[in-house]
């Protein structure tokens, strides 16, 4: 394919995914909304006036930024697995594998998609945020750069998640039992500063903790953890999976016998 | 000598649970053909076509597509290929449109040149009313329709068909046959098709490869193999009831009702004399047709005789 077709071809997967998740905007752009608003009431308005400062901050700012991630990274993730696994599932996905379009543009497609919709709930839960607080950004192009980074890992990952999927079950596993938990071990709550020192360094270990905290230093300028080290973790990751998944897809893995 | 549309040397297809799907297979289609594969469940036929367009990883053998071999650049020889497999492989939640332009987004084509030729296809295909219905509310028939107007989106020069009309009526699937034979000889698009119905096969087809047991047992027109046929057996329609099975002498008569006689016919026998020895007993015959597709009762012998051979091998192979 010249460049212009390969654009064409990824415009294309992408616009298509895109369509997906709004044409059916009840479960996926309304849902998290809902949710987050409720972590705004009763986390931030009633528990968080009596729970005080948190790092110098309101316990409503200093979960903001978390929550905003929190959103972006099951939003990511969840968008990939499920459209990339029913492409597999009802065997649309072939359409895609007969097609010249090479393997890294489907990769591409599917996790652009992915990110519109997890930046697209990050957005809406950043508005519904200014219901609760006086949202202030401290690095605005760091805090840009991370949320548009963990959107792109965690996408990567849901394609991953899709790709060796075998039923529905499968892609439910990883966010029910992993994803979810990180996501709350990984400081969008608290500040690992509280631990015990054994539990904040197996809190290092969570690679949320990392966003959660890179994203919150933009919003904030504070952070548990060096920004440095958190980008160079956050960007390893991107290349290392998306090496994989580029590797699994140009050997068939989980979708041609 | 132009590159054959298709070629398949030393094609084998092992899976992963050990089943020898092909076993080394060689294939030639030539550009231009109408070109059928044949074989019972289980043939190797899918497979075939699966390697052929990228569904399926092949374990050895060469594949070329006008004479681009995929292994040195299958996305070129992509292009020229257009496929509608045997089961739905669309999202069935998209609308018509939106499938097939999608499919033509993934060739590179432009929106501009893309919409043009999907109002012309699925008009063609008696889609267009459908163009933005929910392609799960379609029936069998319009999404088989479906698939065949996506495949030829990016105007492919070789259209794989793997049971194109498999469950869809008999109206429509003689409707399906013309445009397929339009395609075939308007704009030379080079058809290859897999199908359980062989009189599809007779109708529509040049040449045929019949697959069994991942070999190809078969590979000739389909004019020679029909004149391959030793025998044929012929129903005759009578006008007055026959209670009494009629002693024909030279041909094999049977007694299907007091209505219809069966009547074997080899190669070499006249039909008149059939005629004639019945007249003179005065049993009339007011219509005649073939008891089944005579490509099928060639297609059954040989399919028979090949898994008895297989058995006998098997049963050979036990003892040693």
């Amino acid at each position: 394919m010249n460049p212009t077709q390969t654009a064409i071809a990824l415009w294309t997967l992408v616009h298509k995914e895109i369509k997906r998740f709004t044409r059916i905007w009840p479960q996926t752009l309304l849902p998290p909304s809902i949710t987050m608003t409720m972590y705004f009431i009763i986390f931030g308005s009633l528990i968080g006036s009596r729970i005080g400062e948190m790092d110098g901050f309101s316990y409503m700012d200093f979960i903001v930024p978390g929550l905003i991630m929190m959103a972006v990274i099951t939003n990511s993730y969840s968008n990939v697995a499920s459209s990339f696994f029913s492409n597999k599932f009802q065997r649309s996905i072939e359409e895609m594998m007969v097609s010249p379009m090479p393997n890294w543009v489907i990769l591409a497609g599917f996790v652009l998609g992915g990110m519109a919709r997890g930046l697209g709930v990050g957005l809406i839960v950043t508005i519904v945020s200014l219901f609760f607080t006086r949202i202030s950004v401290a690095h605005p192009v760091l805090t840009i750069g991370v949320v548009v980074l963990t959107a792109a890992l965690f996408s990567i990952g849901g394609f991953i998640n899709a790709l060796l999927g075998k039923k529905f079950d499968d892609i439910s596993i990883v966010p029910t039992f992993i994803l979810t938990p990180l996501t709350y071990l990984g400081g969008v709550f608290y500040s690992i500063s509280l631990l015990p020192t054994f539990w904040q360094g197996v809190s290092m270990l969570n690679p949320i903790l990392y966003m959660v905290n890179v994203f919150r230093y933009g919003f904030l300028g504070v952070s548990d953890i060096p920004v440095g080290w958190a980008l160079a973790a956050i960007f390893t990751f991107i290349v290392v999976l998306f090496g994989i998944a580029l590797w699994m897809l140009e050997n068939g893995k989980g979708i041609r016998s | 000598m132009a590159e054959p549309a298709l070629s398949i040397r030393g094609l084998t297809k092992v899976y992963g649970n050990g089943f020898h799907a092909l076993k080394g297979i060689d294939l030639d289609v030539e550009q231009g053909d109408f070109f059928a594969m044949l074989g019972p469940n289980g043939a190797g036929k899918s497979t075939t076509l699966g390697v052929v367009c990228s569904l399926v990883q092949k374990t050895a053998g060469q594949v070329s597509i006008f004479g681009i071999d995929i292994d040195r650049d299958f996305p070129r020889a992509k292009y020229h290929l257009g496929v509608v497999p045997q089961e739905f492989n669309f999202n069935q939640f998209e609308n018509v449109s939106d499938i097939v332009l999608a499919q033509a987004g993934y060739y590179g084509m432009s929106r501009r040149e893309a919409l043009p030729r999907a109002k012309q296809l699925l008009t063609d295909l008696g889609l267009w009313d459908k163009r933005n219905g929910n392609a799960l509310m379609l029936s069998g028939g319009m999404k088989r329709r479906l698939m065949i107007a996506r495949a030829l989106m990016h105007r492919p020069k070789l259209l794989i068909l793997d049971e194109p009309t498999a469950g869809v009526d008999i109206e429509l699937r003689r409707s399906m046959w013309e445009y397929m034979r339009r395609i075939n000889r308007e704009e030379g698009t080079t058809i290859i098709l897999t199908t359980h119905y062989l009189e599809e096969a007779e109708s529509l087809c040049r040449n045929v490869a019949i697959i069994n047991h991942g070999e190809i047992i078969r590979n000739t027109s389909v004019r020679g193999l029909l004149a391959e046929l030793d025998t044929e057996t012929f129903l005759l329609d009578l006008a007055h009831p026959v209670y009494e099975l009629p002693d024909v002498a030279g041909f094999e008569v049977r007694q299907v009702d007091s209505a219809q006689l069966a009547v074997v016919v080899h190669r070499g026998q006249r039909m008149n004399d059939i005629f004639t020895a019945l007249s003179e007993k005065d049993i009339q015959v007011v219509s005649m047709r073939n008891r089944a597709n005579r490509l099928e009762e060639m297609f059954v012998s040989m399919v028979e005789q090949g898994n008895e051979d297989k058995a006998a091998a098997e049963r050979a192979e036990a003892r040693a």
